[in-house]
């Protein structure tokens, strides 16, 4: 890779040891992966926060000194900083939790941590380069904002922060985000659809990008943006793919000059989504004993329409299964939501801040977990005590907790 | 014997080869706390890499691993240099954080060759990108 006479400097440590690890991590990464160049970077999302995840090795981070080059923000740690003690996280690994994220405050990395930085300011322009960690997110800023950026590990991005730039390969460069296979949806899609189609696109796809051809007549409407925001985290959840393509909503889907060629790069094999594909995932197979959305964080919107269901499923009483609600701080604090959330909260709905079920421990005591997210089918198994995970959509999960 | 390959991570380091002729996802392969394999479907399972040249084709999974090689050091428990066939990110990444020296792509692949035994010694040169047994 070619290294700037700055550059250069860096990586012999003239600009100290944080530098030089972190410039040692680019050019590393960029060698591997045939790299020309580094190319400076308007944001960074740095994951490895929680200390469920992160341990000890934290204190790397704690090793580190000066500060980010650009604006950088965090993935969810393992509580809400205000409601810790309320969630049952004990005061051991509280602290322990504060020093990791004061490690990273150290640096000057915004202490807001969410999986949904794109919805809290941190929002990409089309064609603008990142270095972002949390699949959701790199799905969803290639595919949604035609932004542009690898899946980044937790010390890759955290060095593309120390130094405001990231090595060019893969997803920066225009020909390696052109669809190579075929996805036809043969059904009307909605809410939880979007999970499930996600997870099964993953599995299937595996890191070939998707062309994902929705069903389309008149009187269906192309997905929300919190629908998208489902279907970017299933993806990322099962599969290795950074990015996906949807006519209509992709900003390179289709516009490109070279259309037609695009679609020649598609391979032949093409793969079709029936609806019974989508029902499977809906076999109720176990009683669940807690309700979580949420995953990712929720949007004002999105809680806006939980509160709407909360109230007709409800009719003022309270719910008898625990069921939690995972946002980001700043859309909980934002005018607009703060009302609705202690409305929610009303119904004895929690709502929860800063983390989530997958990566806090404070969620290991249950059998079975009833959500609306992909990500959280595949993850629940694997991270949270034994518990399985079932999928429903959003109405349904509020009728399942009263 | 001398190979030359390419620096992947600095530093020089000499000690007995232990090769495994599978890649390695080390969050949840090996346990940072004492350096065993813990990993039942690996070839090298049950032994320790502490001290050791770890020998593989590289690392896969979770990019948490990097962050497990960085304990694996913490705790004095890591190996003393990798030797990969194809580098990837995570064992790069991992090694660098850790200053673990790390070199792949030789020129001639010990494992397939099968030019280096278990137990062998072995020096790797991370800075110069090389490998001595």
């Amino acid at each position: 890779m070619h290294l700037t006479k700055e550059e250069e400097r860096i990586l012999e440590g003239e600009e100290g040891w944080t530098k030089k690890k972190a410039m040692e991590i680019l050019v590393a990464i960029g060698d591997i992966n045939h790299a020309s160049e580094l190319i400076p970077i308007k944001s960074a999302h740095v994951s490895g926060v929680s200390y469920k995840t992160i341990g000890e090795a934290f204190e790397f981070v704690n090793s580190l000194e000066g500060t980010v080059k650009v604006e950088s923000t965090l993935n969810p740690i393992g509580m809400d900083i205000e409601k810790w003690d309320e969630m049952g996280i004990s005061i051991d690994f509280a602290i322990k939790q504060e020093k990791v994220l004061a490690a990273y405050k150290k640096l000057g990395i915004s202490a807001e941590c969410t999986c949904v930085p794109y919805l809290i300011g941190n929002a990409p322009d089309k064609g603008e380069h990142l270095a972002w960690a949390e699949s959701s997110a790199v799905l969803y800023a290639n595919s949604v904002l035609g932004a542009r950026t690898n899946m980044e590990g937790a010390p890759s991005a955290l060095a593309a922060a120390l130094i405001g730039k990231t090595p060019s390969y893969g997803l920066h460069q225009p020909e390696n985000r052109e669809p190579e296979i075929r996805v036809c949806v043969k059904c009307n899609l909605a809410d939880a659809d979007y999970s499930a189609l996600g997870f099964l696109i993953g599995n299937l796809v595996g890191d070939k990008i998707p062309l994902i051809e929705l069903f389309s007549s008149s009187s269906v409407s192309s997905p929300s943006k919190d629908e998208l925001k489902h279907l970017s985290a299933a993806i990322g959840a099962t599969g290795s793919v950074g990015m996906y393509h949807i006519k209509g909503i992709t900003p390179e889907a289709g516009v490109e000059a070279g259309a037609e060629e695009t679609e020649s790069k598609l391979s032949e094999e093409k793969i079709e989504i029936e609806k019974n594909d989508i029902e499977e995932f809906y076999i109720e197979n176990n009683e669940p004993d807690v309700i979580a959305v949420g995953c990712p964080h929720c949007s004002s919107c999105e809680l806006t329409r939980i509160y709407e269901l909360l109230k007709a499923e409800g009719k003022r009483r309270k719910v008898r299964r625990d069921f939690f609600i995972f946002t980001a701080r700043a859309i909980e604090q934002s005018v607009q939501t703060q009302r609705i959330v202690e409305k929610i909260e009303n119904f004895g709905v929690k709502v929860i801040c800063d983390t989530c079920f997958v990566v806090s421990p404070a969620f290991e005591n249950y059998d079975c977990v009833l959500t609306n997210s992909g990500k959280m089918l595949r993850y629940v198994p694997l991270l949270c005590g034994g518990a399985n995970a079932r999928l429903c959509n959003t109405k349904e999960c509020v009728k399942e907790a009263f | 014997m001398k190979i030359k390959g390419r620096s992947i991570s600095k530093g020089v380091a000499t000690g007995e080869a232990l090769i495994s002729k599978q890649k390695i996802s080390f969050l949840g392969a090996v346990d940072p706390a004492t350096g065993i394999i813990v990993d039942k479907s690996l070839d090298v399972y049950g032994k320790e890499i502490t001290n050791r040249i770890l020998i593989f084709p590289g690392g896969k999974g979770s990019t948490v691993g990097s962050y497990i090689i960085y304990l694996l050091k913490k705790h004095g428990k890591s190996p003393c240099a990798m030797i990969s066939h194809r580098a990837d990110t995570i064992v790069a990444v991992g090694a660098i954080i850790a200053e673990i020296p790390v070199v792949d792509s030789l020129e001639i692949d010990p494992i397939e060759g099968e030019l280096i035994q278990d137990g062998q010694e072995v020096l790797v040169n991370g800075t110069g990108g090389y490998i001595e047994f």
